[in-house]
């Protein structure tokens, strides 16, 4: 199910980074996530989905794009809140968007959120049919995962 | 003088409550109150009586949605933006029809911001 849809998900966070003063992202070719494969970002914000389809929409980054995200938006306050806060944000924000072709049943939860190494919580997310989309911006590299069943 | 318009901010996010506080134009509003999720919305608003509302969807407690809905039913002249990543038409129309009086779709630049307050504001300055 997931394959038909990657293109969705891919066109999602072309458009969030293009919104940002630095534009240019580098997305990578995506791949099936092995249950060896660990969540290597320092921090990843999780959507759960349900509806039309089950599964999940992540997004995990290190530390420094997500405080480029910041910055580039104009927003000094680089807290562990705020980062945090970001993540989730980046996270929804990529989910959400994904409803213009996906339609309204595509339904997204709030954002959960981690720090450190949170791959043992996202266990769940990681064991099934999990497609990782790479991306590098700004010399940072960040995976988008979505499992859709 | 023209009294400013009174604006409140519901949103769950941090980064999107601060860049709102920081683009929205202080000389034409007044920035009284934000609200984390619908529940607090509803009652902030309550005491606050705002003239124009930027309105998160997904949210904890009481979604957006049904925040609308509370909203129009204490006071339906308020002016209300969705600002939202649910970028789907049926989400958009249900919005518009609960009384919504304008759509952002996030991620948003700080122009589009600004134009989408301008024009969720026009009757209130008219």
């Amino acid at each position: 199910m997931i394959e038909n849809n990657l293109s969705v998900f891919i066109d999602c966070i072309t458009r969030y980074f293009e919104h940002l003063p630095n534009k240019n992202i580098d997305v990578g070719t995506p791949y099936l996530v092995d249950e060896t494969d660990e969540i290597e970002g320092d921090y990843t914000g999780v959507i759960a989905i349900s509806g039309s389809y089950n599964g999940n929409c992540y997004f995990s980054a290190p530390r420094g794009l997500i405080t480029d995200v910041i910055t580039n938006s104009g927003e000094s306050e680089t807290s562990e809140e705020m980062v945090l806060d970001t993540v989730g944000e980046i996270a929804n924000t990529l989910s959400g968007n994904a409803r213009k072709n996906l339609g309204a049943e595509f339904i997204i939860s709030v954002p959960k959120v981690f720090n450190g190494t949170g791959a043992a919580q996202l266990a769940s997310v990681e064991e099934q049919h999990t497609y990782a989309i790479p991306i590098r911006w700004k010399n940072h590299e960040a995976l988008l995962g979505v499992r859709l069943d | 003088m023209m009294s400013k318009i009174r604006l409140m901010i519901v949103d769950d996010s941090l980064l999107i409550r601060k860049k709102i506080e920081r683009v929205h134009d202080q000389e034409k509003y007044h920035l009284v109150g934000h609200a984390m999720d619908g529940g607090q919305a509803v009652a902030l608003f309550n005491e606050l009586r705002p003239d124009l509302v930027t309105m998160d969807l997904t949210m904890p407690n009481i979604d957006g949605i049904e925040c609308i809905d509370r909203l129009m039913a204490i006071d339906p002249d308020v002016n209300i933006l969705v600002v939202s990543a649910l970028s789907d038409e049926a989400t958009g129309i249900t919005a518009l029809e609960k009384g919504a009086t304008g759509f952002l779709m996030k991620p948003f630049t700080e122009d589009e911001l600004s134009e989408a307050l301008e024009i969720a504001s026009e009757e209130l300055v008219s």
